[in-house]
């Protein structure tokens, strides 16, 4: 089963992000950069499917800086196949979840493949915008939030189980489609050694969006950034005992939060 | 002179932190109470290549050198020093790669490699550590076969472990004690091998030790390291040139480790209203643990870099390893320190670093061993 990834590479969860003196992104200088984790999914996935039908090519396909190179390797140490690059700073700097979607979509149109699988949203922007549009792009149906996911021996569908509100759907599907990973997909291997080592013998595809022919503008500009409010202190209640507190509690939260 | 990490190296990382804070982080402190050697662990370990990593590819390893097992050494260690110690599955290993024969690199690496065997490096005694030619099992040649008897003592896997490198007098007659003794391979199996686990230790109460006494045990002459006797001195001590900045890594690790977590606690806690990260006091503390946690760093990887460049420097390995030993029990004992009271009770990582620290200090060659190495030569 051949197979398209589309990874993007974001700060590590654990960073401290800081927002630039501008106000309109993030500082990006001494950041720690990560694989998206919903793209780890969605590489497992692929990596799963691929072990499933003992063949296949697995692509990786990631719009990103110079920097993203180090998790399209992680990708292939994990066992992808192969990669695109799009490699376009000044590109990446302005694209919006549509202008993305219009260079992965050029990337992948040349490509051969049964599934496309994609992370449910990129953790640093959260647009989660990303599968959609790329399915109106290439004209292909598209399912979100997938939990779990069984394709049909001539691979010419596929029965995936999507996570919805207090429980779940199960939806078919012709292939090729798009799926969108959601956590408890599967359970992301570690990039082995021998992975690590054979890792750098695969082939990049390093592109720009020029070289593919996109020609698109963002629809959507970041105007602000701001982190949340500090949290406040809370608050304690004086009372002398147990009745007395329980009083100013109800009024706390009759006045203060008009919560009852 | 290039200071920058290969894309291999990063990811190599990557994987043995995230390995060591997904695996070990949950059982760690139930390992150290328990005095229990994660078996599981060092066998999914084996499965990512992270056990033998140092191992040539043609011997099954994955041929990052001793390099890249510093930093897997180092990621593992900064979480859990005893269950770090998983990588030291291949443990002796180190004295075939440098001077076995063909037959037993192929046979022993790759057992080792694939996670098919644990090894042990049998050269302490009850009566001679430092002292390495001091030591007396016995070996006697009959036939095609060598008779061993005595015992070993502070064997690190010793329980656990399915051979094990073990130093042995063979020719006492020789005039010089140097050229007395051989390494012989001997498998945990045979018949007269003992190993009674040693319990009570401070620290490292995850990581396997043991007593081995052996009574008659027969191994083939072909289990000799190499194929000449009497080397068995010189290849021990080109053996502990290479572990010893295995165990550097280790307190680079462990000092790394204090550090993280003294930097997050003090950011947390609060006293006289204000984070203690705001007292100057404090931030002497972390300043140095920095300082020293950054050139320990240093000297690991160019001790690391020189032996994977057959450069063997005996006073830069030992200048490393008491340097890494220093280290450890100076950020064990400020992260403490800075944790107050909350430092002292085994809910928090820091006392177990805090117990697990001296052993840098101990093994592998003790700081006096150390200090001895160094000046001897100096001044040789």
């Amino acid at each position: 089963m051949n197979t398209v990834v589309c990874m993007k590479q974001v700060p590590d969860t654990e960073t401290l992000i800081k927002i630039n003196p501008e106000g309109t992104g993030i500082v990006t200088e001494g950041i720690k950069w990560v694989m998206c984790p919903y793209d780890e999914y969605a590489v497992e996935e692929a990596l799963q499917q691929k072990e499933k039908f003992k063949a296949g090519k697995i692509t990786i396909v990631s719009l990103g800086p110079d920097r993203a190179i180090e998790a399209i390797r992680t990708g292939l140490a994990m066992g992808a196949d192969t990669a695109v690059h799009i490699n376009d700073a000044a590109f990446y700097e302005k694209a919006d979840p549509y202008a993305t979607a219009a260079a992965l979509a050029a990337a992948i149109k040349d490509l051969e493949y049964d599934a496309i699988f994609c992370g449910k949203q990129a953790i640093d922007d959260d647009s989660g915008q990303v599968p959609a549009i790329l399915g109106e792009l290439l004209g292909l149906p598209v399912v979100t939030l997938v939990v779990k996911l069984e394709v049909s021996e001539d691979k010419s569908k596929a029965v995936a189980t999507r996570e919805i509100e207090g429980g779940h759907a199960v939806v078919e599907v012709s292939l090729p489609a798009i799926f969108s990973a959601q956590k408890g997909l599967n359970e992301p291997r570690y990039a082995s050694l021998p992975g690590i080592m054979k890792a750098k013998k695969k082939p990049v595809d390093v592109r720009t969006v020029s070289d593919l022919g996109v020609s698109v503008e963002p629809m959507t500009v970041i105007k602000e950034m701001s982190l949340p409010p500090a949290r406040q202190a809370g608050k304690i209640l004086e009372g002398e005992d147990a009745v007395e507190k329980a009083k100013a509690l109800a009024k706390a939260l009759h006045e203060e939060a008009k919560l009852i | 002179m290039d200071f920058e990490f290969s894309d291999e190296i990063k990811m190599l990382r990557k994987t043995a932190g995230d390995f060591a804070k997904n695996e070990f982080e949950p059982v760690a402190q139930d390992l150290d109470r328990e005095e229990k050697y994660p078996r599981d662990v060092w066998k999914k370990a084996s499965g990512l290549g992270l056990i033998g990593a140092w191992i040539p590819e043609e011997y099954g390893g994955s041929g990052v050198g001793f390099f890249g097992n510093a930093i897997i050494t180092e990621e593992f260690s900064r979480v859990d020093l005893g269950m770090s110690l998983i990588i030291a599955g291949t443990f002796g290993c180190e004295a075939i790669y440098w001077a076995g024969t063909e037959e037993q690199k192929k046979k022993y690496l790759s057992l080792v490699s694939h996670g098919e065997a644990i090894s042990a490096g049998a050269f302490t005694e009850p009566d001679a550590g430092t002292d390495v030619a001091g030591a007396r099992t016995r070996a006697v040649k009959d036939g095609d076969e060598y008779v061993i008897n005595g015992n070993k003592m502070f064997i690190t896997n010793g329980d656990v472990c399915d051979f094990m490198v073990t130093l042995c007098v063979t020719n006492p007659d020789a005039e010089k004690r140097y050229k007395k003794h051989s390494l012989i391979i001997v498998e945990s199996d045979r018949p007269g091998v003992t190993a009674t686990k040693i319990h009570g230790k401070m620290g490292i109460r995850a990581s396997d030790t043991a007593e081995i006494s052996f009574e008659d045990v027969r191994v083939p002459v072909s289990n000799l390291v190499g194929d000449v006797e009497g080397q068995g001195f010189y290849q021990a001590m080109q053996f502990f040139d290479t572990t010893r900045i295995m165990v550097s890594a280790q307190g680079v690790g462990l000092a790394q480790g204090a550090l993280d977590k003294a930097i997050q606690y003090v950011k947390e806690r609060k006293a006289f209203g204000v984070p203690i990260a705001s007292f100057q006091i404090t931030q002497q503390k972390i300043a140095e643990m920095a300082m020293r946690v950054e050139a320990t760093r240093n000297l690991v990887y160019k001790s690391a870099w020189y032996l994977d460049n057959h450069k063997v420097d005996p006073i830069l390995n030992s200048i490393t390893k008491y340097y890494a030993g220093e280290t450890a029990v100076f950020c064990a004992n400020y992260a403490v320190e800075l944790h107050g009271g909350y430092g002292y009770i085994d809910e928090y990582d820091v006392q177990r670093f805090y117990r697990d620290a001296k052993i840098l200090q101990l093994y592998e060659g003790t700081k006096e061993a150390e200090v001895l190495t160094i000046a001897r030569r100096l001044l040789a």
